[in-house]
């Protein structure tokens, strides 16, 4: 392993995400917040405790799953497609590097950036609510993997993107409902009976679910299966990376 | 010695059928600077990215100070340092950490004496602190070369340095590249100014539409190509070309006043000594004689149109 390039890798990328620190965090904080003004106070305080949590403590698993996922996606998507556009890929493909090292440097710099989101949102919610974590080592556990799975498929759409618009299809499109129809707001418990079997077919809703397993201790879905599911998710995005960096899709002519 | 570059029948189709190489040989010994010629579309930077790992060959092997670009390329591309034709570069990112990124990337451990030196080289220790989109084109260039002379390359490919760049800087650019050739560093370059080849190089070599037609040593090449002319200036301006003088296939030229006569200047006679008495005894009054030699780009475009006109 050319561990040098990995870490030179790394911390370029790092390097971008401390040049614009600033708007990297204020913008996650301040949506936080208002999601916790207007769900947990406002609405929140008419809606009944849902399976003993108060509602203001019930979002916040999900929240947190809302804004990881978007920033692992965005900041692994961009990472990747950025030296796409502008060029800078020749360095990249002529560098004595495998595709692991590129893999490695790229989504390990996303998962971070993302990891580092999702502990301030944590932050920012215990000035809101009062948030128990029951199983902290799992919490932990869950916010890395999936820190790390949603950053191997933003760097899937960053290297299948051909424009910027593509590259905010995908979120827009596909994650962001995902994660709103994937009890990220309720509980999948809550859903007439028909709809509870489509959400199965959401993987999102295992993710949010075995998350707020972590912080709570009850679950939609057994937590072995949420943790198969990521484990499973992840197993895929890494065959894909593999079969692109094997066949040169879209990067090497 | 072995070669620092060992091209052997490299081949490289499009998916869309175009052949952009038509198998390609050519052995690089270390320490030269060779030139590859071409107009544009002849496989120039196609040939330097196949070798740099860029593009894949579809056929033939490229082996860099012995190992091969496939099987050891680890080895063979930490040995390369590529200076791109385009300005591709990271706008926001300052000078010196994209340099040290390319350093780190190629799995070389920190060392800024090592930067240190290569931006001084380049002039652009005083620009480290600056982002990159504040530099002019010129220096954006040096940004380029130092981020390929990061790791300290054995082979540096410049594809078209001073393409769209100012004369002043043209000239540096030759001494940066003959800085470099001092330390030891093996160059190649590519371009479709002769006048660059003709300056800088040791041997160049002549791609159209994806063969390698020649690669010659620049002074043998020029010698064994090169035609020489002697232009007879006469005082009074001539009609015809006189009957004595037909033997010797003379153009008339600048009204009269001027005749040409080529010559290979290789030659075991060259014909000056009787054509100047046949002048004299025919009667003609000499008022100068020149000669010109022909330059890379006569030969280049020579060659290029025999290879047309063979194809056609």
């Amino acid at each position: 392993m050319n561990w040098t390039a990995i870490r030179a890798i790394y911390l370029f990328e790092m390097a971008r995400f401390f040049r614009t620190l600033a708007q990297s965090l204020i913008s996650p904080v301040l949506s936080t917040s208002l999601y916790f003004v207007v769900f947990g106070a406002a609405i929140g305080s008419r809606i009944q405790e849902i399976e003993g949590v108060s509602y203001g403590a019930f979002i916040v698993p999900g929240l947190i799953m809302l804004s990881v996922i978007t920033q692992a996606i965005s900041n692994a998507s961009f990472g990747i497609y950025f030296p796409k556009f502008i060029g800078t890929i020749y360095e990249l493909l002529s560098a004595p590097v495998n595709f692991l090292e590129i893999v490695a440097g790229y989504v390990g710099a996303a998962a971070t950036k993302a990891l580092f989101i999702g502990i301030i949102i944590l932050i920012t919610a215990f000035f809101f609510v009062d948030v128990t974590i029951a199983h902290p080592l799992a919490m932990v556990a869950f916010l890395l993997l999936t820190c790390l799975s949603f950053a191997l498929l933003g760097f899937i759409i960053g290297i299948w993107a051909g424009n910027f618009e593509q590259l905010q299809l995908v979120p827009l499109l596909v994650v962001t409902p995902l994660v709103f129809l994937g009890g990220a707001f309720y509980s999948i418990s809550m859903l007439p009976p028909v709809w509870q079997t489509i959400s199965y077919f959401n993987p999102v809703v295992y993710l949010i679910s075995g998350f707020r397993w972590a912080f709570f201790g009850s679950a939609d879905v057994p937590i072995a299966l949420s943790l198969m599911a990521i484990a499973g998710f992840t197993a895929a995005c890494l065959l894909v990376i593999g079969w692109i960096f094997k066949t040169g899709w879209r990067i090497r002519q | 010695m072995q070669p620092i570059l060992d091209i052997a029948d490299l081949r490289k189709s499009y998916g869309d059928g175009f052949e952009a190489l038509k198998g390609v040989s050519l052995r690089i010994e270390p320490g030269e600077i060779i030139a590859l010629l071409g107009p544009n579309g002849a496989g120039k930077t196609t040939l330097i990215s196949t070798v740099c790992g860029i593009t894949t060959a579809t056929s033939g092997t490229v082996a860099v100070g012995g190992h091969d670009i496939i099987r050891d390329f680890r080895a063979a591309r930490s040995m390369i340092g590529l200076v791109p034709q385009e300005i591709n570069l990271e706008p926001f990112e300052r000078v010196i950490n994209t340099v040290r990124f390319s350093r780190g990337l190629f799995g070389k451990s920190p060392d800024e004496a090592a930067i240190e030196k290569i931006l001084r080289q380049l002039s652009l220790w005083d620009k480290r602190n600056n982002q990159i989109r504040e530099l002019s084109g010129g220096m954006k260039r040096r940004v380029l070369i130092a981020k390929a002379l990061s790791h300290e390359p054995r082979l540096l490919f410049l594809d078209e340095p001073t393409a769209g760049v100012d004369v002043e800087l043209r000239k540096d650019m030759w001494e940066i590249v003959e800085g470099l050739k001092a330390d030891g560093v093996t160059i190649v370059l590519t371009t479709h100014y002769i006048e660059e080849a003709e300056a800088i190089a040791d041997r160049v070599g002549v791609i159209a539409k994806g063969e390698l037609l020649l690669v010659e040593d620049k002074a043998d090449l020029m010698a064994r190509m090169g035609q020489k002319q002697l232009d007879v200036q006469l005082s009074a301006p001539l009609e015809d070309v006189p009957e004595a003088l037909a033997k010797y296939d003379l153009t008339l030229c600048d009204d009269g006043r001027t005749l040409t006569y080529s010559y290979d200047t290789r030659a075991e006679r060259t014909g000056i000594t009787k054509l100047l008495r046949d002048v004299s005894e025919a009667g003609l009054v000499l008022r100068d004689v020149v000669t010109r030699q022909s330059s890379l780009e006569d030969i280049f475009v020579g060659l290029v149109h025999e290879e047309e006109e063979a194809a056609s």
